[in-house]
């Protein structure tokens, strides 16, 4: 097995743990991890075929993942914010109990 | 070389999966360093070092610290009622979504072969590179990644911040 499917298989894998995480949680702050790693394994993914593409000296990936880092802590921090706000008008984080637009 | 990998893997997607499973969210929010300092260490191992070094600066410094905030400003009181247990059918609902993205994801790289130039050495980009190229061909895209940041962050300043008294007494 060349390293580059074992790049694939580890994204792929982290991607589903992070789906997984993210389906069947109902905390807010898990959901939101989850997310991030879903995002996480997209950035391997570049890495890798920046790694064993064919023209590596271009350097396309990597300039990719510095910009997907950076909305991803974009993300980050506002969907803690929410997670925040949401916490203030009702006292909990459950997702299940987030069933209204106007508090 | 391949031994390496496994092992990053094995610390990726043991601590993820075990921190996506605890109760304890402090316990996850710790579990999740980890795991974001073994991706770090997969760009190491890549030759990416840009990326590792950022990605430990963001996620491993900046990230983490945030959801350790949001964690330590929404915990429960301890005679609040503890948490439900999610439910059972809900949690294997998801575990077949999972697995079944997983088997086709896995099926697809596993059935596809991939004649790439394993044998090459690192490919090597230096920083200064990197600089030139986010200063010359992709300046724009940097100044609005800036602009991008800026506005979100002001927004959860202002979405995380306290209402103001006569606010809460003009709802009441």
């Amino acid at each position: 097995m060349s390293p580059l499917q074992l790049c694939l298989l580890l994204s792929s894998l982290l991607f589903c743990v992070g789906l997984v995480g993210a389906l069947a949680r109902s905390n807010t702050i898990l959901v939101l991890l989850g997310v991030e790693l879903m995002l996480n394994a997209a950035n391997i993914n570049f890495i890798a075929f920046w790694r064993y593409g064919p023209n590596p000296a271009a350097g396309t990936g990597v300039l990719f993942v510095l910009f997907a880092i950076a909305v991803a802590a974009a993300e980050a921090a506002v969907g803690l914010a929410l997670v925040i706000a949401v916490y203030r008008h009702q006292k909990n984080i459950r997702l299940q109990e987030a069933n209204r637009l106007k508090g | 070389m391949n031994l390496a990998l496994i092992l990053i893997s094995v610390l990726i997607l043991g601590s993820a999966a075990v921190a996506l499973a605890l109760r304890n969210l402090i316990h996850s929010a710790l579990l999740f360093v980890g795991c974001w300092a073994g991706i770090a260490a997969f760009y190491l191992w890549a030759g990416a070092e840009f990326v590792a070094f950022a990605q430990v600066l963001i996620y491993v410094g900046a990230v983490s610290m945030v959801v350790l905030f949001a964690v330590l400003l929404t915990r429960q009181s301890d005679a609040a009622e503890p948490m439900n247990p999610d439910s059972f059918s809900r949690f294997m609902r998801a575990l077949v979504a999972g697995g079944g993205v997983a088997g086709i994801l896995v099926g697809a790289i596993l059935g596809t072969p991939m004649d790439v130039s394993t044998a090459g050495p690192a490919p090597t980009l230096t920083v200064k590179e990197i600089g030139g190229q986010l200063m010359g061909p992709h300046a724009a895209a940097l100044l609005i990644v800036g602009l991008l940041l800026t506005v979100a962050l002001l927004g959860a300043v202002v979405i995380a911040a306290v209402d103001r008294p006569e606010k809460s007494e003009d709802a009441s």
